[in-house]
């Protein structure tokens, strides 16, 4: 299809023309920042529809020779695939929806325009994400959202902290991008390609070490971009940026990009049963992780990246259990996009009316006054925690079954992660829109305008409805021309029992954060005396303190030692070695007295010396 | 008739000439006794001149005397221009040129 690079073209466009425009685009940029994703969508819909109606495994349009140097030749295609296709969908529909609800969050932002060109930047560099079909080209897109993940972080920049964030999420991601590289060099190294296509065909002939190598380096890079345990701890800080930004890029799109790449690599991982593994225990370690957190934190959007961290281990967990899970990641990754972006987005929603209070000691019977929000928001709240027949109800439900048929350990995890969802969402909608008023004294909340509970209301729909895409197994045939056919796990007891076992932990989740947090009244200030396991997940699990510990310390002390090995060591040898010579000639110097007896004098025993030693070579 | 009387007031009046050089502080003195040195080498040519029986000596003596006139006129000239300056012949005076 001759019309593909259209996608990515007209949000890029778009983005150039907001950024260069400066002021003179303020009065329609939030109009063009809006259409050019939406253009987009409609173009990726009209593909879609090709690729469903049509024979073709995929649509394809070669551009132009990348890179062109000896041996070493990238052309620059694209690949519009099942996999492709659900994605392109995904970031220009829900991505459209979040630009719209931009205009009116970001309304009195006067750098409104700039942002809206951040966001196209976004949009652009993560369809290019995936649409290439290179990895190579997706390492471009990869590094492009980084870019914007840092610049929309940052866009507060005059707040100190959303500056310093910008730089953590940069600089952690920086690590994983490092292994994204290696892995990148790896494949040139070993099969003189680095195609999508390329890859697949050298996989059978390679080696199982340079396969677990390639898996484990994939794995980094996955692990930096999705916020994964052990680069997790960039996601809670980048919440700093607008909620938008935390909707569309650190929720929904971008933070997939890791499972993306996980499966996009599948025949990478079926080579390799130890990469393999290594994905799983990083899906389930973060899964639990991120879910601890979201329990222990009053800022309702850092409780939120809580809850996008532990999803998305879902995800990993899921693309690391191979045939069996595949589908079932991309299918969670699309509800989860819908329902965490509606989430956000009523989050933002409230924020907006309490006057950017994140504090959720400080909400409080929100309802009352934001019946839009409020009904949307609990439409993703049912979604998260998987109430039955909504859409996080199916997906994470196959993929809970999934983990069982892997191990039973792997299950019990999901399983347990699933309650603790349930907790501290019923915790975070307690707080939030139930109980009594705990409002600062100048608030005045208000329902938000259309603009803004438009986009709420198609995403609470979509995080209803989404479960259809599983209807007959649908996504699963979808992408099957990618994935290869789905195999079944074999499951110790019926999925029916599986199911209510499931529901069982959820309710169980539910009810326990109703006694604890509907029954006593809520301190406006988060008490002090709280027991070690919150004072831990409040501190985000000591991610950081270990970064420090672990890194950050130990690299200042090299970095200490070798500045002072470099001052003392080296440079003390050349300057004691001049000093050396200075201080001698010196001495030296004063020698010539100005005298002129003295002077004769030492003519004078110079001359004897010099007798003297003649007559001694003479004489002996 | 032997040489050894000629070399050794040769040498008296060398070392004369030397210490003289080394321990007086007055510029006209000094300069003397560097003629007084310079023809004590004088003596010492003569001598081995007449002992060797041939001019070569003779003629490095004149060479010495002529090198001796020129020196005395540079040198006088020197010391005059400072005494002028510093009103003092003392050659510990003129001390200025060093470290």
């Amino acid at each position: 299809m001759s019309q593909l690079y259209l996608i990515i073209a007209l949000p890029a466009a778009s983005a150039a023309v907001l950024l260069l425009g400066g002021r003179a685009t303020n009065a329609w940029g939030h109009l063009l920042g809006t259409a050019a994703p939406l253009a987009s969508f409609v173009i990726g819909v009209v593909a879609f529809a090709q690729l469903s109606t049509g024979d073709e495994e995929a649509l394809t349009q070669q551009l132009f020779t990348w890179i062109d140097a000896g041996a070493f030749q990238v052309e620059f295609g694209l690949l519009f695939d099942p996999l492709s296709a659900l994605f392109v969908l995904l970031i220009t529909g829900v991505g459209g929806l979040i630009h719209v609800y931009s205009i009116g969050y970001m309304e009195h932002d006067v750098r409104r325009p700039r942002f809206f060109g951040y966001l196209n930047l976004f949009v652009a560099a993560m369809l290019l994400l995936v649409l290439a079909d290179d990895y190579l080209a997706l390492f471009l897109g990869w590094e492009g959202v980084g870019l914007a993940s840092y610049l929309l972080i940052g866009f507060w920049q005059h707040k100190d902290s959303a500056a310093v964030a910008a730089k953590k999420a940069f600089v952690v991601n920086r690590v994983g991008d490092l292994g994204m590289a290696l892995a990148i060099m790896l494949m040139f190294a070993t099969f003189g390609t680095t195609t999508f296509a390329g890859v697949e065909d050298g996989m059978g002939e390679v080696t199982s070490a340079t396969a677990t190598g390639l898996g484990l380096l994939l794995l980094l890079g996955a692990c930096g971009k999705s916020a994964q345990v052990p680069l997790q701890s960039w996601l809670l800080d980048a919440m700093e940026g607008p909620t938008p930004v935390s909707a569309l890029i650190h929720a929904a799109t971008m933070v997939t990009a890791g499972v993306y790449l996980v499966t996009r690599s599948h025949f990478v991982y079926e080579q390799t049963q130890a990469a393999q593994t290594a994905v799983v225990i990083v899906g389930l370690v973060t899964l639990l992780w991120g879910a601890i957190i979201g329990c222990a934190k009053d800022d309702i959007k850092k409780a939120l990246a809580g809850s996008t961290m532990s999803q998305i281990g879902y995800m990993m967990l899921a693309a690391g259990i191979g045939p069996a899970g595949y589908a079932f990641a991309i299918f969670h990754l699309l509800t989860h996009g819908f329902f965490k972006a509606n989430l956000f987005l009523g989050a933002g929603s409230v924020m907006h009316a309490m006057d950017d209070e994140v504090d959720m000691r400080r909400y409080g019977a929100v309802r009352t006054v934001m019946p839009i929000t409020f009904l949307t928001f609990a439409c993703g709240y049912l979604a998260i925690i998987g109430f039955p027949g909504f859409a996080g109800f199916w997906s994470k439900d196959a993929i809970i079954e999934a983990a069982f048929g892997e191990s039973l350990i792997v299950g019990l995890g999901a399983l347990g992660g699933a309650g603790i969802t349930a907790f501290y969402m019923t915790r975070l909608m307690i707080m939030t829109f139930v109980s009594e008023k705990r409002w600062a004294k100048e608030a005045h909340p208000h329902e938000s305008p259309l603009v803004m509970t438009m986009p709420l209301m198609v995403l609470a729909a979509l995080s209803v409805l989404g479960g259809v895409l599983l209807l007959n197994g649908w996504i699963v045939d979808w992408l099957e021309p990618v994935f290869g056919p789905e195999e079944h796990a074999e499951l110790p007891v019926p999925i029916v029992v599986m199911t209510l076992l499931t529901l069982a932990v959820v309710a169980a989740g539910v009810v326990v954060a109703f006694l604890v947090y509907s029954r006593q009244k809520i301190d406006t200030v988060a008490p002090r005396r709280v027991s070690p396991f919150t004072k831990a997940a409040r501190s985000d699990l000591y991610g950081d303190a270990i970064n420090e510990a672990a890194f950050m310390r130990p690299g200042q002390y090299l970095t200490r030692s070798m500045v002072y090995a470099d001052n003392r060591g080296i440079d003390g040898a050349v300057n004691g070695l001049a000093a050396l010579v200075g201080g001698t000639s010196g001495r030296i110097r004063r020698w010539q007295s100005g005298f002129v007896r003295s002077y004769a004098l030492s003519m004078l025993a110079g001359s004897a010396l010099l007798i003297l030693a003649v007559l001694a070579v003479r004489l002996a | 008739m032997s040489v050894t009387p000629f070399l050794v007031l040769s040498a008296i009046l060398f070392s004369v000439g030397a210490v003289g050089v080394l321990v007086r502080r007055n510029a006209i003195v000094v300069f003397m006794c560097v003629e007084l040195m310079l023809n004590a080498c004088n003596l010492s040519f003569v001598t081995f001149a007449r002992q060797h029986g041939n001019l070569d000596g003779q003629i490095a003596a004149f060479f010495v005397m002529v090198v001796a006139a020129a020196e005395v006129v540079v040198g006088l000239a020197i010391i005059m221009t400072i005494f002028r300056t510093r009103r003092s012949a003392s050659v510990d005076d003129a001390s200025l040129l060093k470290y």
